[in-house]
């Protein structure tokens, strides 16, 4: 068994467990107990006709696979030809959006990249040929029971997939999220039915600390042991909070484990409740995902239906119900305490912690607040069991990590690799390196909370500790490559103004430095044309004070977000001093971003005095006469851009 | 209005303070922003001062206290979206639009919103208008967007 999963990155499907099914006939399950038959239809192990498959998580649909779809049923009804259409979420390889799967009755599952609308037509003409057309291949799907197409390479062999480890993704982007009998025949709630029936609370809680899963969203808390804390707590009411306020911008691992995959989530969810002993739940989510919300009304109903949340689940006298919550849009609520005041219809700001949300959380009860991804892990880790789990990743870190991958890399997604893979090997061999032959600068990982890393620290591994050691956090699993047309000074100006609008203001340090820090920032990006001394002067003292400031801000703020809002820069100030230093005493930016430092210029011998430049310029500072080379009036121009778009040679560079 | 306003609330009787997001968020779903009357109404409802639900209110990005247009742009700002050029997207919009962010054309037609993070930070930059996904969304294809969009207001109007 263990020789496929490392052959293969998805981890193997788990069996359907009969005792559940036996269960599941008392709320009439439409698979009954015994039926082969049915698994094997609804995990697709035996097709009757070709099954169509289209990528439509949030991702999908914005690269066009909504009108992909229509396209597929027009085909199917202009030709006759008859085929199932099958929705699923993201299977993580965004750049290749819009992704169609096709699998043909015997023959295994091949996927198609790119596959917009306009490519429908002759893919599908191919396809009923019997014709793989190559060139749109992204690679098929490993089966013990169909035959493999020849000279059709496996995804499984695919650089964005071999070196990943796909556990909590094992079904985004592969099953109909929105089909229960084909979550269940994967082997979906038999750890549920097992934790339910074979262990006390205690024994989940110790399973699950004995696994080693630590906390996902960021923090990095052993997740069994925070369960303790509240599981010891007398109350005849406690709460579980699944946190899916994905807030960090450049992270979507959290919307698309949901669109891919929401029975996982809610297994995950009841699980952790009967650890902890809680009757009530939220889900708080971001109301930026309408269709990861849609799709949780949907699963919600179905494992209503059969008794799998709600009154005495699975006949075994344990009782939870859940309710989805719509965040509001404030960053500071993916903080423990600020999300439980907004549930309570608060303004989402922090409390002091103690009392822990453990011991006093919503309404002043015992509460825990997991992460998405952590709670998805619960499944496997009571299929597999905790030493299995716990065998996996490095010293401190165990198991796997989803990490959105984004910005200038190649092949953007979602991936989830073991823990203890380099950096190096996620953005260099899952993510193809950079595009356009450009040089690697940094990669920012763990959101406007974390730090970047920089060329020379590319091999440091995937660990709650390690990452710390360079300054950056593991955080939610945001990584964001950049190359060296990206500014690293405005990157980090970029943070701060997000963070210093986002700060609730409940602490001076934080509501306060931030924009200080924000504004020192703006001025050394700034022109120093029309400056005056003593504005000068200020932004000298300024610089020498960002460091000091940071400090300040570090250690007297109340919350997390506070704590580690200065991390942008004094990550970029660690790593990236000459790029500061560029911008203060050469008035320069290296990378040609911070717009007010660039200076236009036209080169002579490529000007061909077409005019175009000087009737664009709104300010009229391009001067000279038609047919003979022209020239910007420096302390006339406002730096808009205009004149490069519209010269037809390229003869207008910034330097 | 107020009787849309009044629809939501009929919703929820005996509600408590933590219905209070879930109100707001129904009454800017139906009525398109949270209008001082609104805020009355609801204070009336949940026994809360308004200034309290004002406060709320305020704190979150999501809630608007103006109309928004008949398309509703949402420019994201994400750090992926930033890297690939998204200030220079929202730069065309706001140009092409003749309007800032946070604002709304005077036909009514087109409001601009920034917001920090789309998550589809694959196809960044990304822009939605109206829960449609446009990605790669380079200010010249965005131009072309909007340009579509006008259009079909135009043919709308003519047939």
């Amino acid at each position: 068994m263990d020789k496929i999963i490392e052959k293969n990155c998805w981890s193997e499907a788990g069996t359907v467990s009969q005792e559940l099914l036996k269960k599941l006939s008392e709320k009439d399950f439409p698979l009954k107990p015994g039926d082969d038959e049915s698994v094997k239809k609804l995990t697709r192990e035996t097709i009757a006709r070709p099954v169509i498959y289209v990528g439509a998580g949030t991702c999908g649909l914005g690269a066009g696979a909504g009108a992909t779809k229509k396209r597929i049923i027009e085909y199917l009804n202009k030709n006759k030809k008859e085929a199932d259409i099958i929705e699923v979420g993201c299977i993580g390889l965004c750049s290749a959006e819009p992704l169609v799967d096709i699998q043909i009755p015997g023959k295994t599952r091949i996927s198609f990249k790119n596959i917009t609308a306009e490519k429908v037509v002759p893919l599908l003409d191919d396809i009923f040929k019997g014709i793989i057309p190559k060139d749109m291949v992204l690679g098929q799907f490993q089966s013990q029971h169909d035959q493999k197409w020849e000279e059709v390479p496996c995804l499984n062999d695919h650089p964005f997939f071999a070196p990943q480890k796909r556990w909590v993704l094992v079904n985004c982007g592969i099953v109909d999220p929105l089909s229960i009998t084909e979550y269940v025949s994967r082997g979906g709630y038999a750890s549920l039915f097992k934790a339910l029936t074979k262990n006390s609370s205690e024994e989940i809680c110790e399973t699950v600390e004995k696994s080693g899963l630590k906390g996902r969203g960021g923090g990095g808390f052993s997740t069994g042991r925070k369960w303790k804390f509240a599981a010891g707590e007398k109350s005849e009411q406690k709460y579980l909070i699944c946190n899916a306020d994905e807030g960090d911008p450049g992270a979507f691992m959290d919307r698309a484990v949901i669109e891919g995959d929401p029975f996982r989530l809610l297994e995950g969810m009841v699980i952790a409740a009967y650890g902890i002993g809680a009757s009530k739940g939220y889900i708080y989510i971001r109301a930026e995902y309408p269709l990861a919300i849609e799709r949780l009304h949907i699963a919600l109903k179905q494992v209503r239906e059969f008794g799998l949340l709600g009154n005495n689940i699975l006949g075994t006298g344990f009782s939870f119900d859940l309710q989805i919550k719509m965040g509001a849009g404030a960053f500071v609520c993916g903080e423990e305490t600020a999300l439980i005041n907004s549930i309570e219809g608060k303004r989402g700001m922090p409390r002091p912690r103690p009392p822990y949300p453990a011991v006093s959380g919503l309404f002043g009860k015992p509460t825990i607040i997991n992460n998405v991804e952590t709670l998805s892990n619960l499944p496997f880790v009571f299929m597999k069991g905790p030493d299995y789990f716990n065998s996996f990743g490095t010293k401190n870190s165990k198991g796997t990590k989803v990490f959105a991958l984004s910005g200038k890399v190649e092949r953007t997604g979602l991936v989830e690799v073991e823990m203890g893979t380099t950096v190096k090997e996620i953005v260099f061999d899952i993510g193809g390196g950079i595009p356009n032959n450009k040089k690697y600068k940094a990669a920012q990982i763990g959101g406007p909370s974390g730090g970047c890393i920089p060329e020379s620290n590319l091999d440091i591994k995937v660990d709650y500790d390690e990452l710390k050691t360079v300054g950056a956090i593991m955080g939610s699993g945001g990584l964001v490559v950049m190359d060296e047309e990206t500014c690293m000074v405005d990157v980090a100006k970029f943070f701060m103004d997000f963070i210093q609008k986002e700060s609730c203001g409940k602490c001076i340090p934080c509501r306060e430095g931030t924009k200080r820090m924000y504004e020192i920032l703006k001025s050394i990006t700034r022109s120093r044309k029309k400056e005056t001394k003593e504005q000068t002067l200020d932004r000298f003292q300024g610089v020498m004070q960002l460091q000091e400031l940071a400090e300040v801000i570090k250690s007297t703020s109340l919350c997390g977000l506070g704590q580690t809002a200065p991390n942008p820069v004094l990550s970029t100030l660690r790593w990236f001093r000459d790029e500061y230093d560029a911008h203060i005493f050469d008035r320069k930016c290296p990378a040609g971003v911070c717009k007010d430092l660039l200076t236009y210029k036209i080169v002579e011998s490529d000007c061909k005095g077409c005019t175009l430049c000087a009737k664009k310029c709104p300010v009229g500072a391009i001067k000279g006469v038609a047919k003979a080379p022209h020239y910007i009036i420096e302390d006339k121009c406002i730096r808009c851009g205009a004149c490069i778009e519209a010269c037809p040679f390229g003869a207008i560079i910034t330097e | 209005m107020e009787t849309r306003v009044n629809q939501v609330l009929e919703k929820y009787p005996d509600a408590e303070r933590d219905k209070l997001i879930p109100i707001l968020q129904e009454v800017q779903e139906s009525v398109g922003f949270i209008s001082k009357e609104a805020v009355l109404e609801i204070s009336q409802h949940l026994n809360l001062a308004p200034s309290k639900i004002f406060g709320v209110a305020t704190f979150y990005n999501q809630f608007r206290f103006e109309p928004k247009g008949k398309y509703h742009i949402l420019v994201c700002r994400g750090t992926a979206c930033h890297v690939k050029g998204s200030a220079k997207t929202l730069e065309a919009v706001e140009r092409e639009l003749g309007i800032k962010a946070g604002n709304t054309t005077s036909d009514g037609l087109f409001s601009i919103e920034v917001v920090a993070c789309l998550g589809a930070c694959g196809l960044a930059p990304l822009v939605c208008i109206n829960n449609e996904f446009y990605g790669h969304a380079t200010k010249d294809k965005v131009r072309e967007i909007l340009k579509s969009y006008r259009n079909k207001e135009k043919e709308a109007n003519n047939g």
